[in-house]
């Protein structure tokens, strides 16, 4: 079985699916990826699938499968580079990919991840009165 | 109407995950080869996928044959996807979105014929269940 690497970037764990995924190799991403965060304490994922001809609702799921699991862990998940006729299908399939951020490029899924990570950080300082001044 | 590259009948077995992958490589080819739009081919391909999947899970294994259709003013893509499987019991339940008995989010069977022109389905506890689906060009 072929496995999807999983590239580390900074704070963020890049994967960039490149080959036609069978149902084994999506659900062995799955899991890795949910192992790299925890190894790497990474807060963000970026999910490429510029090179996916199709979405079907097996790869729909595990995209949602992933978006959550990361998010007990702590991690925001971005799916970058959909394309239009997967976008038009996906829709038509009735597929609505619950929970999932989406970003057009790698680009901005990083900013994305940037600006969630950052209104979170606020968000624990507000809850802290010592640390407000601390706050620039 | 040119005639256009004509590809006979291709089979392939459904017996694994990597049939599957096989199955969407096939009908890409032949979608391709019909000139059908790169949304309808993406379409075709998704829905091939679908029911691919539910011949495997479902259906125990079986296989697939894809050919090209010419009605004359239009070319198009035809695949027939058979197992010897238990059959369908609830046709309109299993029409349903969101209904499922797998592992699956229910929207295989009624998904891929939103995503197709024309859609049959045979099926009985005795034969099994064949689908055959057509998409045809613009």
């Amino acid at each position: 079985m072929e496995r999807v690497p999983i590239l580390k970037i900074g704070d963020i764990l890049l994967v960039s699916i490149q080959l036609d995924m069978s149902d084994q190799t999506a659900v062995a991403l799955q899991e890795d990826l949910a192992e790299r965060i925890v190894v790497t304490g990474c807060h963000g994922v970026i999910i490429d699938i510029t090179a996916l001809d199709i979405v079907d609702s097996f790869v729909g799921r595990m995209l949602s499968t992933i978006a959550s699991i990361s998010k007990v862990l702590d991690a925001e998940t971005v799916v970058v580079g959909m394309r239009p006729a997967v976008a038009i299908t996906l829709v038509e399939l009735g597929l609505s990919l619950n929970g999932i951020r989406t970003a057009l490029n790698v680009e901005r899924g990083m900013e994305l991840i940037a600006a969630a990570r950052a209104d979170e950080l606020e968000y624990q300082l507000d809850d802290d009165p010592d640390a407000e001044t601390a706050t620039p | 109407m040119t005639a256009g590259v004509d590809l006979g009948p291709q089979a392939q077995a459904i017996r694994s995950d990597e049939d599957v992958v096989r199955v969407r490589q096939l009908v890409r080819g032949v979608a391709v080869a019909v000139k059908l739009s790169l949304v309808d081919q993406t379409k075709v391909v998704t829905a091939a996928s679908e029911l691919a999947r539910n011949t495997l899970v479902y259906g125990g294994g079986g296989s697939v044959e894809v050919t090209t259709v010419d009605n004359g003013r239009r070319r198009g893509v035809r695949i027939v996807f058979a197992d010897s499987g238990p059959g369908i019991p609830d046709l309109d339940l299993a029409f349903t979105d969101g209904y499922t008995t797998g592992s699956g989010m229910g929207l295989g069977l009624s998904g891929a014929r939103r995503l197709v022109d024309e859609f049959e389905i045979e099926t009985s506890a005795e034969t099994g269940t064949r689908i055959t689906v057509t998409k045809w060009s613009r």
